[in-house]
């Protein structure tokens, strides 16, 4: 029998293999886990709710399935930490928030199902941005997650909680929502493969929804292999969410498998480089461009003019919605509620429940959207907004006609330390500059990482972007990266992880 | 908070000196089986937030599925009401707070509704008014509010009830372009084109139109402008009339009460009112309301409608014939007159009416039994017409065995009282209570040669030729039978045995 930590520093795949094999069972597995969260949590704090129970049943479950000869999925057995943005019948959904404390769905979300039904273990619920506002973790109501590679550092945001489970080892596979990079940042802030699918390639149902229009679940990873077999599995159309493209899933698993790049055209995009961008990060970029390059595929230069006002378009889009969506947070029928002292009005619960439960940052993208939708300003912010969205989706259009993929920087700095944007929402929304034209579009996009900065040895994502519903491109690519780097370095870049090591393996007091 | 009574005009003053100008929001609720974005049931009655969801309840990551048959049913009404129909469209959010509303938005239509620019001819006194229709858009219903207390609002009451059942159902709004030209028939011409909206609505199969269920409620603006200025004045919209009588007096009551206002030297104030079943007036709304900023933004959880053109078509082929051509075949049909026409409309007996005949009663019967004896049983009652548990064909019988002389009149309405008693069908009546015209010939004849016996004069009066003094031997007959004799036949027999026939 393994030892727990070589049981979870196994891949997806390798996990998945052995249970299947009956070389180790599911409970095993996810024992081994749940040892790991207890060990490292206290200092990591990527969980908002481990479901130790709700977890080892279901890896019985495949156990039993497997003793009766029952087939089993590509990822049976294999655990993974859930963003607490999803609802689940049997645990918490908080979105990060106050409001919400407490509240448990009496529904799953299309992709919860998706995963009990291949068998998956949901080890728990993870940290999060406030209704994924945020690129830190640090608005969330209940305390920011740490970067396993320093945990004096931000894990990035909103998907922190999952990007800082996956990267500590909790799990080898994580769930996280992209509204304008919020899976793909924290990716390249902890070293790892996070993808964006094309948006309606996963379901949002029982998503609680940030921005509808841009909102796109999707796979957090250790390896580009484990990531296509998460998304296959939790991806494909849903007839309860109407924006759900109903087209098969790419083929994404036989992609991450032929990581051939010759011939491929690779554009790199002239607007996503420059200033503001740390010197490391161009250079690992650079290099990763040049690794493209040697193994075969045409590098061209293309020029997305648009994507300069992708920022700001966003941040009316996105809060608008946002402004919407949160309306019903209203103490009237779930979650908290304040001030009902039998006399107090309906309405005036309603704004101290709203003024208790939600943060600064989700209060004012409520602001600023009820600002941009209001009669009078709708034309010049909200309007304006969309035709810039228009104008993106004509540059990436175009952009394609000369690439098969787009590449940049996925942000354009290393993990931040905590605290050191929490007081200056600008400097924190630049983070998701390179992010936010694939939510404008809708198209898919990928985080690999492509090595550590020389100034602070943290690690730099790859961004791919490519067509909608090509997202099996980002694989092929992405595969052709990690398989050249890996090759060069002798080992994952995710070895050089050292931020848990430093604070020890620390005791087993630390569990929950 | 009680406002002071409002100045008033007389109408017919009012009318004379101002041009009143109506318009038309109308809600209908649609009779589709399930909500317009979730699989639950539209129930009317059910015991309170039985019929709902994560969807209809808004509950946080719940996302909305359209319901094609409201789209189906809203392109239905679209195409009767002669509008053209988007080939592309949305829904969009309105958003405001309230407690009836799951989201605190309601997915509505704003700036691209599904059906544009059509008509509805409605008649008033002989004359035709066509109503422009503006829109008609597709929208869902909130829960509904129950204020426990002691003013029934929201405003001082002690707590409040929600409902949630009602939320989701699908609602059709259907506006009115400005409807000038109407004089002092404005009242009765909104009534006239609610009532035809209503008709229309059930002809479709689209809804039962339940107005005392509020499942068809109307907003009505009004304003007036000098006579003949040609100019429009500033409207109020007065909120849920919620009867055909309501909407009419609701815009008589505005009409006296802007004319008092204009005459004073007193502007009209563009605002919601509302209507008091009671006293037959409005009286000012919160301005709060109007002030409101509903910052409509299209709905991004759902995908642009596209009705393909083929299915429009198919919709259109298979309308039904509309009320208003129905009943112009039905007047030539039955051979019946204006007056007829509205008298059975009012009544709501035309259906039941060409049901009655079309099961083989003439329509002079039909209508003379509906108009007459239903009528009068249905107002005693207190219900519709309709809802009498007597069928059309079941009339029909009734006429029928008057016709061939097996009932008489007074029989028939026995046979009625049992038919509505539950007893069964007329034929089971009949038997039962065994009603029929006593036909046997002997057992007349020594009924009549009784009645001679007992008065020889009167006997000797219809021998000598007055014929009229045989009515008193009839009666005599009559009673006898107990009223179960066909009185010609037996003023015949009578006749016979004195030597006149």
């Amino acid at each position: 029998m393994a030892s727990g930590s070589e049981l979870t520093s196994l891949t997806a795949a390798e996990m998945a293999s052995a249970v299947a094999a009956g070389e180790i069972s599911a409970v095993e597995l996810t024992g081994a886990h749940l040892d790991r969260i207890a060990r490292t949590d206290l200092h990591v704090r990527a969980f908002l709710h481990v479901a130790a129970d709700g977890a080892l049943a279901a890896a019985k479950a495949v156990d039993e399935r497997r003793a009766a000869g029952e087939p089993l999925g590509p990822l049976a057995g294999v655990p993974l930490a859930l963003k607490d943005v999803f609802t689940t019948i049997d645990m918490p959904t908080t979105c990060g928030s106050k409001i919400l404390a407490g509240w448990q769905p009496p529904f799953d979300a299309t992709i919860t199902t998706r995963l009990r039904e291949a068998g998956v273990v949901i080890l728990g619920k993870t940290n999060m941005d406030e209704f994924a506002m945020g690129s830190s973790t640090e608005n969330s109501a209940f305390g920011p997650s740490h970067n396993p590679w320093d945990l004096a550092r931000v894990p990035g945001g909103s998907s922190g909680g999952s990007a800082a489970a996956v990267a500590a080892y909790q799990a080898p596979l994580g769930i996280g929502t992209d509204t304008g990079g919020s899976i793909r940042q924290p990716a390249a802030v902890c070293g790892l493969v996070g993808v964006k699918p094309t948006y309606g390639g996963s379901s949002r149902y029982g998503l609680v929804a940030f921005a509808s229009s841009l909102d796109t679940p999707g796979p957090l990873a250790r390896t580009v292999l484990d990531a296509a077999l998460l998304h296959e599995t939790m991806s494909g159309h849903d007839p309860c969410d109407s924006t759900s493209l109903d087209a098969p899933v790419p083929p994404v698993v036989a992609a991450a498998k032929h990581a051939d790049v010759a011939g491929l055209r690779v554009g790199v995009v002239t607007e996503l480089a420059g200033d503001g961008y740390a010197s490391g990060v161009l250079s690992r970029f650079n290099e990763a461009v040049e690794l493209l390059e040697s193994l075969g595929a045409k590098v061209t230069e293309v020029s997305c003019p648009h994507f300069s006002y992708g920022l700001p378009a966003y941040y009316l889009i996105a809060p608008s919605e946002a402004s919407s969506n949160l309306a019903r947070f209203d103490a009237m029928r779930y979650g908290l509620r304040v001030g009902d002292d039998m006399r107090a009005s309906a309405e005036d619960v309603m704004s101290l429940t709203r003024a208790a439960g939600f943060g600064a940052e989700v209060k004012r993208r409520i602001m600023l959207g009820t600002y941009a939708l209001s009669s009078g300003y709708y034309d010049a912010y909200y309007g304006k907004a969309q035709q810039v969205r228009t104008l993106i989706a004509r540059d990436f259009s175009a952009a394609f006609e000369q690439a098969d993929v787009l590449v940049s920087p996925t942000t354009p700095t290393t993990a931040f330390r905590l605290g050191e944007r929490a007081d200056d929402p600008m400097a924190m929304y630049l983070a998701d500059l390179c992010t936010i034209p694939g939510n404008l579009a809708g198209n898919a996009a990928m985080s690999v990482p492509c090595g550590l900065a020389p100034e602070d040895g943290l690690p730099v994502g790859l961004q791919i972007m490519a067509p909608v519903l090509a997202d099996d491109r980002l694989y092929r690519v992405g595969a052709a990266v990690e398989g050249a780097l890996d090759q060069r370095r002798g080992h994952r870049i995710l070895d050089e992880a050292n931020g848990i090591e430093r604070v020890g393996d620390a005791s087993a007091e630390a569990g929950r | 908070m009680k406002q002071a009574p409002e100045r008033t005009v007389p109408f017919e003053d009012a009318v004379t000196r101002y041009d009143p100008l109506i318009g038309l929001e109308t809600h209908v609720e649609l009779g589709t089986r399930s909500k317009m974005f979730c699989g639950c049931p539209t129930v009317f009655g059910a015991d309170p937030n039985t019929a709902v969801c994560p969807v209809c309840l808004g509950l946080p990551g719940s996302l909305p599925v359209i319901n094609k048959a409201a789209i189906e049913y809203t392109i239905r009404i679209g195409l009767a009401l002669n509008s053209s129909i988007a080939s592309w469209c949305r829904f969009a959010r309105k958003n405001y707070f309230y407690p009836d509303m799951p989201k605190n938005y309601q997915i509505s239509q704003y700036d691209e509704p599904l059906c544009t620019d059509g008509w509805l001819d409605v008649e008033v006194g002989g004359e035709r008014f066509r109503v422009g229709i503006e829109r008609v858009h597709l929208e869902e219903d909130t829960g509904k509010s129950q204020h426990v207390g002691r003013s029934g609002r929201i405003h001082g009451a002690d707590y409040s009830l929600v409902d949630y059942n009602r939320a989701g159902i699908p609602l059709v709004e259907v506006v009115t372009k400005p409807i000038p030209g109407t004089g002092a028939l404005a009242p009765a011409v909104a009534r006239a084109y609610v009532t035809e909206l209503r008709d229309l609505m059930r002809a479709l199969g689209v809804s039962d139109v339940r107005m005392e269920q509020g499942s068809l409620r109307c907003d009505v603006n009004t304003s007036i402008a000098p006579a003949g200025s040609g100019q429009w004045g500033t409207r109020t919209e007065t909120k849920n009339v919620n009867s055909l009588r309501s909407v009419e007096r609701a815009v008589r009551s505005e009409i006296e009460r802007q004319a008092a206002r204009l005459d004073a030297g007193d502007r009209i104030v563009q605002e919601t009112r509302h209507f008091h079943e009671e006293t037959g007036t409005t009286t000012a709304g919160r301005s709060k309301e109007e002030a409101q900023d509903y910052r409509y933004f299209p709905e991004p959880d759902l995908v642009p409608m596209e009705p393909p053109g083929a299915w429009v078509e198919e919709i259109k082929a298979a309308l039904p014939e509309l009320p208003r051509a129905r009943r112009a075949r039905l007047q030539a049909e039955l051979g019946l007159t204006d007056a007829d026409m509205t008298a059975l409309r009012n009544a709501g007996a035309l259906d039941l009416v060409a049901e009655t005949v079309a099961a083989g009663a003439s329509a002079e019967q039909a209508r003379n039994w509906w108009l007459a004896e239903l009528s009068r049983r249905a107002n005693e009652a207190g219900v519709e017409l309709s809802a009498l548990p007597v069928s059309p064909a079941q009339v029909a019988r009734i006429c029928a065995l008057v016709e061939s002389g097996q009932l008489n009149n007074k029989l028939a309405r026995q046979v009625l009282d049992g038919v509505l008693a539950g007893d069964g069908s007329p034929d089971d009546v009949v038997a039962t209570r065994g009603l029929t015209v006593v036909t046997d010939t002997s057992v007349l004849t020594a009924a009549v040669d009784e009645a001679i016996a007992a008065k020889p004069d009167v006997a000797a009066k219809v021998r000598d030729g007055k014929l009229a003094a045989a009515d008193a031997l009839l009666g005599a007959v009559m009673r006898a039978t107990g009223g179960q004799a066909d009185a010609a036949s037996v003023r015949e027999l009578i006749l016979q045995r004195l030597g006149q026939a």
